[in-house]
């Protein structure tokens, strides 16, 4: 899956020296990431270690105490609100629990970013929801709520809805996470074909090192707050630290102490 | 001591906290009120949310409040023959200070409350953050229409309470008690000014933005799942009425 092209592209998303505290807990301590260009960057590490408050730097849900968050060339680390949101617009994001808006049903939830943001006509609308949906094999749910479908279409209806505005970035949090087997399997295929059809940079956010080593092109390990290893996934395999084949091998002996 | 005065301190400092956020958020809300888009659909729903289907309640404990204002009044005011100032009283008391706070003080049980349960499962959920990522500021599309909505809501209920406080008043009065009905409104009509009327309305309006305000803020910042949803239901409610009837009191006496 790994190609060395995907190693010299330019990154579109930098993050340089980032710290962030909450309270006494120092989570993001001097945290340098640089995501190529086009392809699917997988991020793993342990729970709670601050995965998801990168992710949140990455999209600016949150802002960093030091340091510059540079996305496609322009640094939204004190970026205004208003600033930031021709910028939030070149990303969708698929959410841990989906987030989509209970008081809508699938078709109005995808059709929702695009009813904001652009000045299609209604037919237009439904028909780029159409096919988003069949891109993520649920052309007809249009008319279900999100409290009538199961863990596994509602992160299909994020997805069809993370794509709705053909975005150039594409964030997923913990995408397979609470999913059987079958169902992570088709998620991490949805990913791999999203990246590849919409031409779209992916960053994963996970702990299922099997699949991280299938879907990425690159991984980086987040550790103590900071990237601690990265490359491919073979560099990653065989990568010469204890903390890094202690995770990917998943030992409860070693080096990351359990707490 | 010096504990009993960090613990007064750390009071003092997170009082002042709240309030500046609850402010910043107010200020944020009336910012998007002069900038499109406007959402016109989210207000209508609100209006009906927070105003038509408040109106079967607020009816209801209106007229039994006008009823036993009329009741207790009489007893009292007969011992000095004054018994054909029943429905005056009913009518200043209701729309100087019952009409205003029983209005608000439903509609901050049933709406205030919903408000900060809905905003604060959508915050657990992470929907707030979704609408963040979908370059949708969450003020605007959130809190704004519930401000506005109850701004305007809750003196068209409070109009509403009014009236039917003194027909209840009028049931009673006249109709059980057997006060003369003529007299029973020329007192009403003698005593009652139109500034009565609208200072209640002026106040109701104050206590439809505490409530909104205070229900979209606790539900913005709601942390830890279910159980945060719970509290920040509970905190609205009961900020919303402690408010509610300590600016009760600072605008009477800033209207008199």
């Amino acid at each position: 899956m790994a190609t060395n092209q995907h190693m010299t592209a330019e990154p579109i998303i930098e993050l340089r020296q980032v710290h962030k505290s909450f309270g006494k807990e120092h989570v993001l301590r001097g945290l340098d990431l640089a995501v190529p260009k086009d392809s699917i960057s997988v991020i793993i590490g342990r729970s709670g270690g601050g995965k998801s408050v990168l992710l949140k730097h990455v999209i600016g849900l949150m802002r960093p105490d030091q340091g510059e968050v540079i996305i496609d060339g322009h640094d939204i680390a004190r970026m205004s609100e208003r600033k930031m949101a021709p910028i939030r617009r070149k990303f969708g994001m698929l959410f841990q629990e989906s987030a989509l808006f209970d008081s809508m049903n699938v078709e109005d939830n995808v059709a929702f970013p695009l009813l904001e943001h652009t000045s299609k006509s209604r037919r237009e609308i439904l028909d780029i929801v159409t096919d988003k949906l069949a891109a993520v094999g649920l052309k007809d749910k249009g008319h279900k709520l999100p409290s009538e479908l199961s863990g596994g279409m509602r992160k299909r209806v994020g997805l069809a809805r993370a794509l709705a505005l053909d975005p150039k970035i594409v964030l997923f949090d913990e995408p397979t996470s609470g999913l059987d087997p079958v169902m992570a399997a088709a998620i991490n295929e949805l990913i791999v074909r999203t990246q590849s059809e919409f031409k779209a940079t992916c960053v994963v956010i996970s702990h299922d090192i099997p699949a991280a080593m299938s879907t990425g092109h690159k991984l980086f390990m987040l550790f103590d707050g900071r990237i601690i290893a990265q490359g491919t996934p073979d560099q990653i395999r065989d990568w010469d630290d204890e903390v890094v084949q202690q995770f990917i091998h998943g030992r409860a002996q070693g080096p990351i102490k359990v707490v | 001591m010096t504990q009993l005065l960090s613990s007064l301190g750390t009071v003092a400092l997170n009082i002042s906290r709240e309030t500046g956020r609850v402010m910043l958020l107010l200020l944020e809300a009336l910012g998007w009120l002069f900038r499109p888009p406007w959402r016109w659909r989210l207000f209508f729903k609100q209006m009906e949310f927070i105003g038509v289907n408040s109106v079967f309640v607020v009816a209801l404990t209106s007229l039994f409040t006008g009823m036993v204002l009329a009741l207790q009044t009489y007893y009292a005011f007969r011992m000095f023959s004054a018994e054909t100032l029943v429905g005056a009283t009913v009518a200043l008391s209701m729309t100087r200070e019952l009409g205003p706070v029983i209005t608000a003080l439903m509609v901050t049980g049933r709406a205030g409350s919903a408000i900060a349960a809905e905003i604060g499962t959508m915050r657990v959920t992470e929907q707030v953050d979704a609408l963040s990522v979908m370059a949708i500021n969450p003020v605007q599309y959130l809190v704004l229409p519930r401000i506005a909505a109850g701004v305007i809501m809750l003196p068209l209920l409070t109009a509403l309470s009014d009236f039917i406080g003194v027909l209840g008043g009028y049931l009673v009065g006249v109709k059980m008690l057997g006060i003369h009905g003529g007299i029973f409104m020329n007192k009403i009509y003698e005593f009652v000014e139109l500034s009565d009327i609208y200072n209640g309305l002026i106040k109701a309006a104050c206590f439809g933005l505490i409530l909104t305000l205070v229900g979209c803020y606790k539900g913005f910042y709601t942390r830890g799942g279910a159980e945060g949803v719970g509290r920040a239901t509970t905190q609205a409610v009961v900020l919303s009425s402690v408010l509610i009837l300590t600016f009760d009191y600072v605008l009477t006496a800033l209207m008199m």
